[in-house]
């Protein structure tokens, strides 16, 4: 599903790679945490795989896709086989929770009647059914990332990136959210999350893959933050 | 659905920053004028050099004491000479008459001029008319030829004055479009940004490029084209007023600048409008969206 080949990444001017030499292989349906200091180049994972950076060396498959040699004019239909989620959960503010959701869908081309089909789906789905047409000023913050989360997940992507998704929520919500994560991964839906949160990584016990200095100092199919 | 979504992104961007968009409309208007008129003045300028040059005459004046056998002298050798194509003898009575009719509306002049002050002529066709020159030298020094003269001389003063006011005009469009292009970029930036959230989702979740920019090169467009409907109602203004109106004593004097050659400059202005609007956005947008 998701292959990094001996990927370096050196940012212009940067003293050392931000990446160096990093070797992974992601299979579909997996639930995989990186974790890392700040700066360690785990935003650079997640921004190769949505094509935004590419690498100085190396290959970079997603969706058997190979991103390295992507032109960017594919980037966008590329993107539709990625959800995205944020720390910031970049909502509209001046539409609704289905607005917002419905409006993902719109954008890539589906109609009005696909919208009204799956978005009230997907938003019962996440745990908001009859919060549809509350604004997101009106939503806490579980709740606002929850229609990130459904934003994300309604065109069913094959894979989920979650960039801290509960760096701005208490642990309680942060647990509310994981669990809905984990709901979509059994879909089989591969779910990649990056995170500083050491609470969340050892109560799910999943895949973890830490960086430090642009390498992979370890990785471990059920770890502990460490 | 995808249509109706563009086209209210469309409106709600124009109307977002109406201020802006006004002053786009505007600049892009008057540009517009300006390119057309100079237009009409380039399309009239070439109608009546061919009038003019079709009917162009050099006159040979005789001297008031001219002999018999210096007049035969000087019909012989035009008759004979290869450069001109016609020549026709005007007597002073002729003179009169001409002069007469030309001035009818200026009772003191006529009556201030007699028949005989009036001098004989010779009126030329010449072959070629840009040979004045060669007619010139070659018969002012004839015996009983007071001048030559030329009316392509005259024509031309009154030419080089339309052909300046055309280049004012292009020069004034040129100054104008730089402006409305400075507008057109510095509204799509105002409008991308207070669209940049809606627009990192939609990048985010694969919108295609042509959807992202579509409401804003349009917006730059529609402008545009507002503009260029705003310039064919200032040329028709110009027409009515001025051509027709203020100018129009001067009607035999100018080709008639008709409907049709009016409406015939707004599909040009309405491509150059839209033309540099959509160029402008769209190249904004790369800068300025990076899509």
């Amino acid at each position: 599903m998701i292959q990094l080949e001996q990927v370096t990444k050196t940012y212009p001017k940067a003293s050392r790679p931000s990446l160096d030499n990093v070797s992974v292989s992601i299979d579909k349906g997996e639930f995989v945490f990186f974790i890392g200091p700040s700066g360690s180049g785990k935003s650079t994972i997640v921004k190769m795989l949505l094509h935004e950076v590419v690498p100085n060396k190396g290959r970079v498959v997603v969706n058997g896709k190979d991103v390295t040699s992507m032109r960017s004019w594919k980037r966008p239909h590329f993107r539709r086989s990625i959800g995205c989620v944020f720390q910031d959960f970049r909502l509209l503010p001046n539409r609704t929770a289905y607005e917002n959701v419905a409006f993902a869908l719109e954008v890539i081309g589906k109609t009005k009647a696909v919208a009204r089909r799956v978005v009230p789906e997907v938003l019962e789905l996440v745990g908001l059914g009859g919060k549809e047409h509350r604004y997101p000023h009106e939503l806490s913050g579980g709740e606002q990332q929850r229609v990130a989360v459904a934003r994300a997940f309604v065109n069913r992507p094959l894979i989920l990136l979650a960039d801290e998704p509960t760096g701005n929520l208490d642990p309680d919500t942060s647990i509310e959210i994981m669990r809905l994560l984990d709901r979509i991964n059994r879909t089989g839906t591969t779910v990649v999350m990056v995170t500083h949160d050491s609470n969340i990584v050892n109560q799910m016990r999943r895949r973890v893959i830490e960086i430090e200095s642009g390498r992979i100092v370890r990785d471990q199919a059920r770890g502990v933050y460490g | 659905m995808r249509m109706k979504y563009v086209m209210s992104e469309v409106l709600v961007g124009l109307w977002r920053n109406v201020t802006m968009t006004v002053a786009m409309i505007i600049t892009m208007a008057v540009s517009l004028t300006m390119l057309g008129a100079s237009g009409l003045i380039y399309t009239k300028v070439a109608d009546m050099k061919q009038l003019y040059f079709e009917n162009i005459e050099v006159s040979i004046f005789l001297n008031a004491d001219v002999t018999d056998e210096q007049r035969s002298a000087i019909a012989a050798q035009l008759e004979s000479d290869p450069l001109i194509s016609q020549a026709t003898y005007v007597n002073k009575d002729e003179a009169f008459q001409r002069f007469q009719e030309m001035f009818r509306d200026s009772p003191d002049l006529l009556s201030a001029v007699k028949a005989d002050q009036l001098p004989e002529s010779y009126r030329l066709k010449l072959v070629n008319p840009e040979e004045y020159k060669t007619i010139s030298d070659q018969y002012t020094a004839v015996e009983g030829v007071d001048q030559v003269v030329d009316q392509s001389q005259v024509l031309d003063k009154i030419f080089n004055l339309f052909t300046a006011g055309q280049n004012i005009a292009l020069v004034a469009a040129i100054a104008m479009a730089v402006a409305a292009l400075l507008l057109v970029a510095n509204t799509i930036q105002v409008a991308a940004y207070s669209k940049r959230r809606e627009v990192a989702v939609m990048k985010l979740v694969g919108a295609s490029n042509w959807f992202i920019q579509a409401p804003f090169v349009l917006e730059a467009v529609v402008a545009g084209l507002i503009g260029s409907i705003l310039g064919l109602g200032a040329l028709a203004a110009l027409k009515v007023f001025l051509f027709d109106g203020a100018l129009s004593a001067l009607q035999g004097l100018f080709a008639p600048v008709s409907w049709g050659e009016v409406f015939l400059t707004f599909p040009v202005m309405a491509g150059v409008g839209g033309l540099i609007s959509a160029v402008t956005a769209w190249v904004t947008l790369r800068f300025y969206l990076r899509v």
